[in-house]
């Protein structure tokens, strides 16, 4: 029932048939995009040589713009009158494609995880010992700590339907953790430990932020909607600023440098006798490091998929589940919400903490500027876009929100279009906003909108989106 | 009627502010009764409700459940979880209120949450698979399929709850309350929306859950034909105030009843009201 509602709402704007309606709102598009065009992009300024200030007009690139929005308002509308005027046909297709997509995940889950376990070979095949630095480095470690805060943060959002927009906070909690752990205390007590302190630390910046997220459930549990999301994003702004200005403490933007790196079980990856490579009878080279580092960030975050996965299966998971569905039926049937809210939330921000502390570990230097609010947006991007919930669309969102701009700097070919002073680096954030505006239309539910069943009788069907609720915060 | 009574409201009085919802109420509920609270809308029926279930903390009064043995629980002294948990009283909503994103199962499965958390070791031993958690999980899943069986949903277990028609979803929120395994179902207005057919069906539903599983029932309804024909005790509400309480035939021939649903002749408003005391 739902479900049909849902399509006449949809398609109660475009319903209005015709080419004549579909150009009209094109055409209205274009004008907003001209008015909006004006300010922003007919006009440039530069200095002259005699350092005056010129007006260029730009109105070429203001036709381009005007353009491209006209085309792509008709195509849309055009394609959504189709659709409506096919009865919800078009529509179907998707639906009688998801068994399908459900029997090719188990396939595609084991060929995923060994394409990424071979991924450092792969890429020291392709581009050699040198080359390679830079694919593991700045694309698969990079991306894999996006792919574990994302599974983190979707946790607390995507399955408990708790806004928040202060995850960042644990990520510095658990990086900050460990970065004064190692620094400071471990030389004081235990130096002895030295080697170690990275694995002494892990758990126990995963077990400080967890209860950070337990502190900040507290004063929000009675909090919903627009209400939580404030609250939580104060919360982000508020330790960062702690980080800031407690300098005896953090030593504010200075920030924490000299992080020992983690050591492969005991062994440190550098160039003495005692090293990872001398004993292992290898010449020395940093990227033993970085594919180490590789190797323990994908495990780190397999392993937040893996208690992701299972929770679910489990009666907290579904009561998670049940919370952002309806927390009053939940709380008729018996459920303690407070609780189930601060696992959610506690779970979300240990593994948060945790992906901080290998942060901290990997970059051997942390300041405050590395938490700010636009890390909680972009995280909470990946888990939107990826569709909330889905582990599936959550990873390929964050392959292509952290992938998708680095990729961008390596594009020489767009020279060859453009013409040689065309740097594709400049435009990867305008680009990166309009693959992010094509996604809302073209999925507004996300890359992978519907659910898993946890528990089945007969058959596994998959649950479509349009029943599945966002949650209330 | 047994002798001693399963829920006991006494004196249950609920303001918002100046409007006094409830007025110094007092009913009881007998085990193995099907209870009736009745009355023209906005009578306060669904605040008695709220007020049972914990949802709202009553201004005065106090409600107490006896379970069969002799644990009191006094209703208006904890927090609506713990009622559902442990005073064991289920509640259905006027609007239906299912998790409409989970299937049917998981529903019900959802419903078992205190059991299987138990079993699970508060998740922790069910993780590592330690423990009786399997044990557990595959006897919930059997008591879903005899619910499902009972409400005729089987073949709809796979589907996501919001896909189901009108009458199915609200047989699913009664099979979902009783999952929890309560002593007192509380049900706002079951046969709403419902045809004819359906209401028989539910009436069927309704006595073999108190025959079968000996759940007591309280339900409030405006179908007379569910009403009068499954219930043994019917109180009747109007503006927050008791005015009537009995066997149906008894409520069915009450003035006072007859008065607050079809109105009164204009030289008889007084007498009335005074009657009703307003």
């Amino acid at each position: 029932m739902a479900k049909v509602d849902n399509r006449i709402v949809e398609q109660s704007g475009p319903l209005k048939t015709g080419p004549m309606a579909a150009l009209k709102e094109a055409a209205f598009a274009g004008l907003i995009t001209f008015g909006l065009s004006i300010p922003i992009i007919a006009y440039g300024t530069r200095q002259d040589i005699n350092n005056r200030l010129v007006l260029d007009a730009r109105w070429d690139a203001v036709a381009w713009a005007v353009a491209i929005v006209f085309i792509g308002r008709l195509l849309v509308t055009l394609n959504a009158q189709r659709r409506a005027a096919g009865g919800g046909k078009l529509m179907r297709v998707p639906q009688s494609l998801q068994p399908v997509l459900g029997r090719l995940m188990p396939v595609l889950a084991p060929l995923a995880i060994g394409f990424l376990f071979a991924f450092p070979v792969i890429s020291i095949v392709f581009s050699g010992w040198q080359g390679s630095t830079k694919w593991i480095d700045n694309f698969g470690v990079q991306i894999l700590i996006y792919v574990m805060l994302g599974w983190g943060l979707n946790i607390v959002v995507g399955l408990a339907g708790l806004l928040d927009l202060g995850y960042v906070a644990f990520y510095a909690v658990g990086a900050y953790s460990y970065a004064l752990f190692a620094t400071k205390v471990i030389p004081a007590t235990y130096p002895a430990l030295g080697v170690w302190a990275f694995w002494i630390c892990l758990p126990v910046a995963g077990i400080l932020a967890a209860f950070w997220g337990i502190l900040l459930g507290f004063p929000v549990l009675r909090l919903r909607g627009d209400y939580l999301a404030i609250v939580t994003l104060a919360f982000g702004e508020m330790i960062r600023l702690v980080l800031i200005n407690w300098t005896d403490f953090s030593q504010g933007y200075a920030g924490i440098s000299g992080i020992p790196r983690p050591s492969f079980f005991g062994i440190p990856f550098n160039a003495n006798d005692n090293g990872f490579a001398a004993t292992f009878g290898l010449e020395f080279t940093p990227i033993y490091r970085t594919i180490f580092l590789y190797y323990l960030i994908l495990v780190l975050a397999l392993l937040t998929a893996f208690v992701t996965i299972r929770l679910r299966r489990m009666p907290v998971g579904r009561a998670w589940e049940a919370l952002r569905e309806d927390e009053i039926a939940c709380r008729s049937l018996g459920i303690n919400t407070t609780t189930t809210k601060l696992t959610a939330f506690s779970l979300g921000a240990g593994f948060g903490g945790v992906a901080g502390a290998f942060f901290a570990a990997k970059q051997g230097f942390i300041s405050p500027e590395s938490f700010t609010f636009m890390e909680s947006a972009v995280i909470l991007a990946i888990v939107v876009l990826g569709g909330m919930g889905s582990l599936w669309g959550v990873a390929i969102a964050a392959v292509v929100m952290i992938g998708g701009p680095e990729l961008m700097r390596e594009m020489e070919f767009t020279k060859a279009i453009f013409g040689k002073d065309f740097d594709p680096t400049q435009y990867r954030m305008l680009i990166f906003g309009l693959a992010m505006v094509v996604i809302m239309i073209w999925k507004p539910r996300g890359l992978i909108s519907t659910r898993e069943p946890t528990a089945f009788l007969k058959q596994s069907k998959a649950v479509s989106g349009s029943h599945v609720k966002e949650g209330h915060g | 009627m047994s002798t001693k009574p399963l829920l006991k409201v006494e004196h249950l009085t609920m303001r918002f502010g100046g409007l006094v919802a409830i007025n110094d109420l007092s009913f009881e509920v007998h085990k193995g009764d099907i209870t009736a609270l009745i009355g023209p809308n906005g009578a306060g029926k669904t605040t008695v409700f709220n007020c049972i279930t914990g949802f709202y903390k009553p201004t005065e009064g106090m409600m107490t459940l006896t379970h069969a043995d002799g644990s009191h629980y006094l209703l208006e002294r904890m927090p609506d979880f713990r009622i559902a948990a442990q005073a064991k009283v289920a509640r259905t909503f006027q609007n239906i209120r299912l998790f409409t994103g989970m299937t049917v199962l998981e529903n019900l499965l959802v419903a078992q949450h205190n059991v299987l958390m138990k079993a699970s070791g508060y998740t922790i031993m069910g993780l590592l698979g330690i423990g009786g958690y399997k044990a557990a999980s595959a006897a919930s899943v059997e008591k879903a399929k005899y619910w499902l069986d009972k409400t005729r949903l089987t073949d709809r277990a796979d589907d996501p709850a919001g896909d189901l028609p009108y009458g199915d979803q609200r047989r699913l929120e009664i099979a979902r309350a009783m999952c929890t395994e309560p002593l007192l179902l509380c049900l706002d207005e079951p046969a709403a929306g419902l045809n004819p057919r359906e209401s028989l069906e539910l009436n069927n539903l309704l006595r073999s859950i108190r025959k079968d599983d000996g759940v007591s029932v309280l339900l409030i309804e405006h179908d007379m034909s569910v009403v009068m024909e499954i219930s043994d005790h019917v109180v009747v509400l109007d503006y927050g105030t008791k005015i009537s309480d009995g066997t149906p035939s008894h409520v069915q021939n009450d003035p006072k009843v007859i008065a607050a649903y079809l109105g009164v002749e204009d030289d008889e408003v007084e007498a009335v009201e005074a009657e009703v005391g307003l």
